[in-house]
């Protein structure tokens, strides 16, 4: 190597380190700093405002066990995601399956179906929250019609959960068909005319015996993201319901943001991060296992 | 065509038009009160008929009882700025670590992939305690800190610039450009498609945040339109749901008809978002 390369070099290791340091810098500051800073706080009484900061130990892990409304919290926000994400694949895989063939119409399905994952969902709350209106709500005006009686959806403890997963649903339902969509189509032609000639004339058979088997990836990648999207519900519980009827729809992020900026319990709201942080990383690593079985099989 | 595919079309485009129906059902609701005077819409039986003092009254209502107009102004300030930090900090990253060798490089690859995986949201207490710290809460620095860079931005960037050719930033430094001009001049111009999926993906994550605002601000005339809205929700409390609709569909409408306009730029962001 010459002189005048070895300056080039160096030049470059500079120019690089210089031309990353702001983004570096603002990834550390704002992300990967505060993420590890959740840890020590969540063993800390730490509350906005206060002077004081003891570390408590567990203390705040076990006021987590005894507190009521964080255990309705983890429970609903476990059901949710186990309502939202198996409802959301299969009516998306569905409804591309649909969509696949539809023809002159395919355009304007897909778009109608998409609509809702880039409009506002606290805007879109409020409209729900009028659909679902006991008297005069849309929904119950259909019922009426049908000869069925309607129901208060977001007042019922028994109801408001399941009603707010629909919603969840609605919301997430068009990502999912787009992905399935995407997929389906870099399924290669010539195999599933091979699928035709060995016998599988029916829609229902071409799905099943070449479409579902190779949409594999595609599946694994809506479910993780349907269940981190699905795990961050707040906007529907934090504008229709509080948590509400008692904590029947309390879920972790809306008493996160409760407990941490209402209450002002930092140590508390940080305790409250570790336990979604950990769902979070379920998830992902469910992901995991199932992408190594899928690639390794 | 025999009967068996007729039918057989007959039932998908059936269970697909239910289907949108379903879908579009709340924005059709919400349309619909919108357009209604506040003595019908509160009774059981609607009637379908569209009043236009109605509709001129509410949505009146939801432009001047809150300061509506401001918090569109909000919003666009906020995902035009976020957005434009999120590109200028992002691309000399982006290009470093795709395009030059420098100490640290994996590490920092690593370091943004650990970013793009942590879910967001549990960071709220730290970064409010920095927005307190710097002495921003309250301000439009406060809603946009935490976005100040996008982990998603930077990557998909970074798998871009990978596939541009070496041959083309050699010839460009031959022909006596810096790394800086490079960067703006040569690789930023190529990457149109990709910056045209992180703009969408910044503008409706930014616009549509509710989470965050309702953290980083108190004031009424800082908050974007979904926490404005909140304002609006509160004070009708309910009763009255035709001025409270009407502020609904102004909030949601601008990224709605910028999605039916540009459908084909939206969905393949939405795709294209596939690294997260």
């Amino acid at each position: 190597m010459s002189t005048g390369q070895r300056i080039s070099r160096s030049r470059e290791r500079l120019a690089g380190s210089l031309l990353a340091a702001p983004g570096l810098f603002l990834i550390i500051a704002l992300l990967i700093l505060p993420a590890l800073a959740i840890l020590p706080v969540a063993f800390s009484n730490w509350q906005f405002g206060r002077g004081q900061i003891a570390l408590v130990g567990w203390d705040n892990f076990l006021e987590l066990t005894q507190d009521r409304r964080f255990v309705a919290a983890l429970r609903n926000t476990i059901v949710y995601v186990l309502i939202v994400v198996p409802a959301t694949v299969g009516l998306g895989l569905l409804l591309a399956l649909l969509i696949d063939g539809s023809g002159k119409l395919q355009a304007f399905y897909r778009t109608a179906h998409f609509l809702p994952v880039v409009s506002t969902m606290a805007a879109m709350a409020v409209a729900w929250d009028a659909v679902l209106h006991p008297t005069f709500g849309l929904l119950n005006h259909a019922l009426t019609l049908i000869g069925l009686s309607g129901r208060n959806w977001l007042r019922d403890e028994a109801l408001v959960l399941p009603t707010l997963a629909c919603i969840g649903v609605w919301q997430s339902v068009g990502f999912a068909v787009i992905m399935f969509l995407a997929g389906l189509r870099s399924i290669p032609k010539s195999l599933i005319d091979a699928a035709i000639m060995d016998g599988a004339t029916s829609p229902l058979d071409k799905a099943r015996t070449v479409m579902l088997p190779l949409l594999g990836p595609v599946t694994v990648f809506v479910t993780v993201l349907t269940a981190k999207r699905a795990l961050a519900v707040f906007d529907t519980v934090y504008v229709m319901t509080g948590g509400g009827p008692g904590n029947a729809s309390e879920v972790l992020l809306h008493l996160l943001y409760v407990e941490s900026f209402e209450h002002l319990r930092a140590g508390y709201g940080a305790a409250i991060s570790i336990v979604y942080l950990a769902l979070a990383l379920a998830i992902l690593w469910g992901q995991r296992a199932i992408d190594r079985r899928i690639h390794y099989s | 065509m025999n009967a068996g595919t007729l039918t057989r079309r007959f039932t998908r485009h059936g269970l697909l038009l239910i289907s949108t129906l379903i879908v579009a059902s709340p924005f059709l609701w919400m349309a619909l009160l919108s357009c209604m005077p506040p003595e019908r819409a509160g009774q059981s039986v609607v009637s379908l008929q569209i009043d236009l003092a109605a509709i001129k009254a509410n949505y009146a209502a939801a432009l001047t009882e809150t300061p509506m107009p401001r918090f569109l102004l909000n919003g666009v300030i906020v995902c035009a700025l976020t957005l434009t930090s999120q590109i200028i900090v992002g691309a000399p990253i982006a290009f470093a670590l795709a395009k030059m060798h420098f100490p640290g490089r994996k590490l920092v690859v690593g370091l943004v992939v650990v970013a793009l995986l942590l879910p967001h949201e549990i960071l709220a207490v730290p970064l409010f305690f920095i927005c307190y710290r710097l002495g921003v809460l309250d301000s439009y620095t406060a809603i946009m800190l935490p976005n100040l860079i996008s982990p998603t931005a930077v990557f998909l960037l970074y798998q871009f610039f990978r596939t541009i050719p070496n041959d083309l930033i050699h010839a460009a430094r031959i022909d006596g450009m810096g790394y800086w001009s490079i960067i703006w001049r040569v690789m930023i111009p190529l990457s149109k498609p990709v910056l045209a999926a992180i703009a969408v993906l910044s503008i409706v994550g930014r616009w549509n945040d509710l989470y965050w605002p309702a953290i980083a601000v108190s004031s009424t005339e800082l908050m974007p339109p979904p926490l404005g809205m909140m304002v609006f929700h509160d004070q009708e409390a309910g009763t009255n749901y035709g001025p409270l609709m009407a502020a609904a569909l102004i909030t949601t409408a601008p990224l709605i008809v910028a999605f039916i306009i540009a459908q084909r730029k939206f969905i393949d962001s939405f795709t294209a978002s596939s690294v997260r």
